[in-house]
């Protein structure tokens, strides 16, 4: 492998101030402000930011690539001694699939359906005449074996709809490698995946990266992941470089104060209550869509009154659909729902106004969950209007009120969704809940869509607001940090069923059933070596 | 950790936002922007309006008023000419744009009430009357729309208002087609979802959350079936079974005058005659799809490399 | 079976269940025929005894069910009614099987139209694709323009500028394609000549535009700026990556169009006074002559299902996940 390596100490890939443009509303914006970067070979760089900070964009320009819509207008891209910006595109394709690749982030849309995945990996490398077809295949099944795909012979053979997400990722993986090149990209390669799948696929992309000593550029939002894969991280904040540092480094003190509030983001840590007074029971749920399988499966839950209540899960666990049955959108087929001891109707139509108003629901995506066209006003106006009948002054009063306790002043009112940011309409959303003065709010991944800082303000703000008003919530989320810092009960789902449900501090101290044991090992923590003795032990097992 | 004491202020949170503009300032940009096409299709399609509404004064004779010469040549004093029983042209053709237009006008807005109430119906639904109006439309949109024109007209027989009726309802399957289409898009939001959760009622959702969300490509569609009415309207009357003589209508012109073509070797002018009705179809036609393709190109965000 | 072949077994069943479904609409419309109508064919002059025995030939006193079967069975076995024109008020019956006024008319305008089609097809694609390819140059804009122009048209408008510029003013081609069954091939093309210009510039411009909007939005796509990340060369991207995933949507504007060829054959048929089964239809509806009417409308809906349950074939075929399912 050093044969390929270091003809003098030049960088591979170096960047200097560079600067780029977007496309909107009728102008042009600064996405990236001037920003420098230096990749050795075989170093792996970490690039964090939030959603905005044009991590996406920058790992698109070391390739040398603008996405339609942007433009560069200043600095310097240089691979290899190559500057790119200016470079023929004729000159930048030779380079791109074979010395520099890219990682996409949703491998389902980047496959093309039409093609076999054995194809499409070994394209790149048959057409740049690095091998011929016979031995290109040959060496893509061992990637895909390195990889630990199933049934790594054969696998190739099949079309991108016939194989789950994150073998997709995978063989993404396989295909940006197979090549052998200097440098990959990887754009936020796991954010889509369940975090039991993103455990082996993390392992496998390190693994492959170190063994192939390939230089590499890891952009995502997620701290601990990063941490995993990283030899030095990048903060970017607004298109600006925040800080730089290798990652034991930035990890054990960050100098800037944006970068210390990244990091310590789980702040929160609520001391768990334990109450006997139930206010919503679930007993023996089953439920399915249409006449397909049990989506919920002998389900039964106990929500006490006035504490937190997280629901946790990932994919297809059924949690989302247990807030479904609780709000009525989907009647169960067996088993009752008891509301303050009073059964609920399973029909949404025949519950009282006064029986949907003790329950309301947030949502995980706050750009759905706004009418665009509705003023903040109008949106909070209207539970108002239509739960407790107000009017008039009465009405602008409680929306003030309401905009208070959500952190934000009267200048809101008149604003339209499209004007807000993502922290700002989440509140909104809990400010329209606050509305209708219920007993129980369920929140539906509330804070997945969020970027950190942000989400550590909801947080505080909802548990604010539990203290004050004494409000029930039912927490569905997939993220257990969130659990431990908010929650006082916890339920664990798993296909449909229940696996356990008790106290925070008895799930989360063993012993575990298995699943949970699964889960909670899975969550990446902030501690670079998790990954590689994570692996250790499950080899030994 | 302790907690520290927090940076992070929601008020002062700045993510990108789009920059709130008001309705007029927004319609300024846009014209300002618009190309040379745009301008021209909106220019035209303002004189047609003027026509149509200001017939009477316009034009320097009555609409069925006779004269002695038959396919008389261009003059002064008729300035296009006269038609085959010796009306002026000119007259007929500046009163066809009141009668075609407004038809054309009254049709398409009656589809769009059919079609667009039926689409909206159906997305909400999502179940059997979904199903139902789809296969029903389906059907419909089996038959090619001129052709079941002509049969239901040769039926019922001609006149304005089976004209009007039985064109409306032939044309909202495609309006009915597309509400559906949009609506579907927007009846699964969330914010729909909240609406039925606190137990609004079908003409609440209808009305407050979904129509306002799907105005831009309704707009667009209104211009583009109002194209394709206006011209199955002028086929209609140019094959003599649409608008009957002696309404001025530039379709049953163009078919009246039609033998004047062979005439062009000899007189200019008088070839040209026949086009004329059908050239002031084209033209309106030709505006329109310039201002609604620039509508589009507009609110789909399509984004172009610059 | 194969979910491939059970998905194309359904559609032809639907398209036959569509059929079956139009008809009914085309014969139901004989049912609102006001009730002089048998006065109205006849003529004033006819004795009412006449117009009774009209009636009763036309099985107008029997239930529509009964009569609707009647017509069915004999339209399966190719018998179209007979046509109302040759009645007349003493009782005469010279009138004419439709079916025998149809045929002929049928191969009239299918030769038209296919003349147009094959013209028309490959030009539009060949613009289309190239328009997508060269989006906002001035290649694009251009055609564009000409195309949006074009469509705006009536079809009568764009007949009578050609027959200005090439029966007319420069005398080139007839103006009225008169064709009959011996005209020989070489002249019927010089006479139809005209008529197929039309038409083919009518559905280039319709064609074009919609292919051009397929191919846009499939380069939309994320496995295309994968495929372009990759390495793959402009025409490999085109040729390897979009075409395979083209052909659905290509087929769906193709058949969509084929079908508009339909309908624009009726006006172009009247313009030129071509004997095509368009023109046959026009003269029957001013005439009354509901057989007629009906027959042509049944054979003009046949068409247009048959070319669209070709075109969501072509879909079904091309799709992956139905030819490979898991």
């Amino acid at each position: 492998m050093n044969s390929k390596k270091l003809k003098n100490n030049q960088p591979l890939l170096e960047i200097n101030d560079l600067k780029i443009e977007g496309f909107s509303d009728e102008f042009w914006h600064p996405i990236i402000k001037g920003i420098d970067l230096k990749l050795q070979r075989g170093e792996v760089l970490g690039l964090i930011g939030e959603s905005g900070a044009g991590k996406s964009t920058l790992g698109l320009a070391a390739m040398g690539y603008t996405q339609p819509g942007c433009r560069i207008t200043g600095g310097s891209i240089s691979f290899d001694g190559k500057e790119l910006i200016g470079m023929p595109e004729h000159n930048k394709r030779k380079l791109w699939g074979t010395r520099i690749t890219y990682v996409a982030q949703s491998a389902a849309a980047s496959f093309n359906p039409a093609h076999r995945l054995i194809n499409q990996t070994t394209a790149a490398k048959i057409r740049a005449k690095i091998s011929d077809e016979k031995s290109a295949k040959e060496d893509a099944r061992e990637l895909f074996k390195t990889l630990q795909l199933p049934e790594h012979n054969t696998i190739g053979e099949r079309y991108p709809h016939q194989v789950s997400g994150g073998q997709l990722q995978r063989v993404m993986t396989a295909m940006a490698m197979s090549p052998r090149p200097d440098l990959i990209i990887f754009d936020e390669p796991t954010t889509a995946l369940d975090v039991t799948t993103q455990v082996e696929v993390l392992a496998a992309m390190k693994d492959i990266v170190k063994e192939f000593n390939t230089a590499a550029i890891y952009i995502t939002h997620d701290l601990a992941v990063v941490a995993q894969m990283a030899d030095f991280i990048k903060v970017l904040r607004y298109g600006e470089e925040v800080e730089q540092a290798k990652t034991r480094v930035m990890l054990d003190a960050p100098e800037e104060e944006y970068t210390k509030s990244l990091w310590s983001v789980r702040s929160i840590q609520k001391e768990e209550e334990k109450s006997d007074d139930v206010v919503l029971s679930l007993r023996n749920i089953d439920a399915s869509y249409g006449a397909g399988i049990k989506v919920l499966d002998n389900v039964s839950i106990n929500v006490s009154r006035g504490k937190t209540l997280a629901v946790v899960g990932e994919s297809g666990s059924g949690k989302s659909t247990a807030a479904r049955v609780i709000t009525g959108l989907l009647p169960q087929q067996n088993g009752e729902i008891l509301f303050n001891n009073i059964e609920l109707s399973k029909v949404l139509r025949d519950r009282s106004k006064d029986q949907k108003r003790q329950i309301q629901m947030i949502y995980q995506m706050a750009d759905t969950a706004m009418n665009p066209r509705q003023t903040v006003g109008e949106i909070i106006g209207r539970p108002l209007e239509f739960y407790l009948s107000l009017k008039g002054d009465e009405k602008e009063k409680r929306i003030i009120e309401l905009l208070e306790l959500i952190e934000l002043d009267e200048t809101f009112i008149d604003r339209l969704p499209s004007e807000l940011s993502g922290g700002q309409k989440q509140r909104i959303c809990i400010a329209r809940a606050l509305a209708a003065n219920p007993e129980i709010i369920i929140c539906d991944e509330v804070t997945s869509a969020l970027d950190q800082i942000v989400q550590e303000g909801i947080l505080k703000l909802l548990m604010r607001l539990q203290r004050e008003m004494g409000i029930t919530y039912i927490f569905i989320t997939h993220d257990i940090s969130t659990v431990r810092a908010i929650s006082d009960e916890v339920v664990v789902m798993f296909q449909g069923k229940v696996v356990e449900q008790g106290l925070k501090s008895e799930i989360f101290s063993p012993p575990h059933p298995e699943y949970t044991n699964l889960l909670l090992s899975s969550v990446p923590e902030m501690d670079p070596d998790w990954l590689t003795s994570l692996v250790a032990r499950r080899d030994q097992n | 950790m302790t907690d520290k004491p927090s940076t992070y202020s929601a008020t002062a949170e700045v993510a990108y936002k789009r920059i709130r503009r008001t309705r007029w300032q927004r319609i300024k940009l846009s014209l300002s922007k618009a190309p040379p096409t745009a301008w021209f299709g909106m220019i035209v399609i303002f004189l047609y309006i003027i026509c149509a509404v200001f017939a009477p004064f316009l034009a320097p004779y009555g609409e069925a008023e006779v004269f002695p010469e038959p396919f008389a040549p261009w003059s002064s004093e008729f300035i296009f000419g006269t038609d085959q029983i010796g009306r002026d042209i000119l007259s007929r053709m500046i009163y066809g744009a009141r009668n075609t237009v407004s038809i054309a006008v009254a049709t398409t807005a009656l589809a769009f009430l059919i079609g667009g109430t039926l689409g909206l119906a159906a997305a909400i639904n999502r179940s059997w009357l979904d199903q139902f109006l789809s296969r029903s439309v389906d059907v419909l949109m089996a038959i090619p729309s001129l052709i079941f024109a002509l049969v239901l007209l040769s039926i019922f027989g001609s006149t304005i208002t089976n004209l009007i009726l039985i064109i409306a309802v032939l044309d909202s399957t495609r309006v009915f087609r597309l509400t559906r289409a949009v609506s579907l898009n927007v009846v699964v939001m969330d914010y729909v979802e909240a609406a039925r959760l606190r137990g609004e009622g079908l003409g609440w959702i209808m009305r407050r959350e979904i129509l306002p969300n799907i105005m831009p490509p309704l707009i667009a569609e209104f211009g583009l079936r109002f194209c394709f009415v206006f011209l199955t309207i002028a086929a209609l009357s140019f094959l003599g079974v649409g608008i009957q003589p002696p309404t001025a209508d530039w379709g049953s012109m163009v078919r009246e005058n039609a033998s004047l073509i062979m005439f062009a070797q000899y007189d200019l002018k008088a070839g040209l005659t026949p086009l004329l009705p059908a050239g002031a179809i084209a033209l309106l036609t030709v505006a329109v799809n310039f201002v609604v393709d620039w509508f589009l190109h507009k609110t789909s965000g399509l984004r172009d490399e610059q | 079976m194969h979910p491939v072949i059970r998905t194309v077994f359904g559609r032809l069943g639907m398209g036959v269940v569509t059929l079956f479904v139009v008809s009914i609409i085309i014969f139901l419309s004989m049912e609102f025929l006001p009730g002089d109508f048998g006065q109205a064919i006849l003529g004033q002059s006819a004795l009412p005894e006449t117009v009774a025995a009209f009636r009763r030939e036309l099985g107008l006193d029997q239930p529509p069910i009964v009569r609707y079967f009647q017509w069915v069975s004999a339209v399966l076995q190719g018998d179209l009614g007979t046509s109302f024109s040759g009645r007349n008020a003493s009782g005469v019956d010279r009138s004419r099987e439709v079916i025998d006024l149809v045929l002929p008319r049928l191969r009239n305008t299918l030769f038209l139209a296919s003349i147009a089609a094959m013209i028309a097809v490959p030009l539009s694609l060949v613009l289309g694709v190239s328009a997508a390819l060269y989006r906002n140059t001035v290649y694009d804009r251009s055609i564009n323009m000409a195309t949006l122009t074009t469509i705006s048209f009536p079809e009568f408008f764009v007949a009578y500028l050609l027959i200005l510029f090439f029966a007319s003013l420069y005398p080139f081609f007839p103006s009225l394609a008169n064709v009959d069954s011996d005209t020989l091939f070489p002249e019927r093309l010089y006479r139809a000549a005209l008529p197929a210009l039309t038409l083919t510039l009518v559905i280039v411009a319709h064609m074009m535009r919609m292919t051009r909007a397929a191919i846009i939005n499939l380069l939309a796509s994320p496995y295309i700026q994968m495929a372009r990340l990759s390495g793959a060369s402009s025409t490999e991207v085109i040729l390897k990556h979009a075409l395979p995933n083209a052909w659905a949507p290509i087929a769906t504007v193709i058949a969509f169009n084929l079908a508009y060829l339909v309908v624009g054959v009726v006006v172009v048929e009247v313009v030129f006074v071509y004997p095509g089964i368009g023109q046959l239809m026009v003269d029957a509806v001013a005439m009354r002559d509901i057989p007629v009417v009906q027959g042509c409308a049944l054979i003009f809906a046949a068409t247009y299902i048959l070319l669209n349950l070709i075109a969501d074939i072509i879909g079904i075929i091309t799709n992956p996940r139905l030819l490979h399912p898991r």
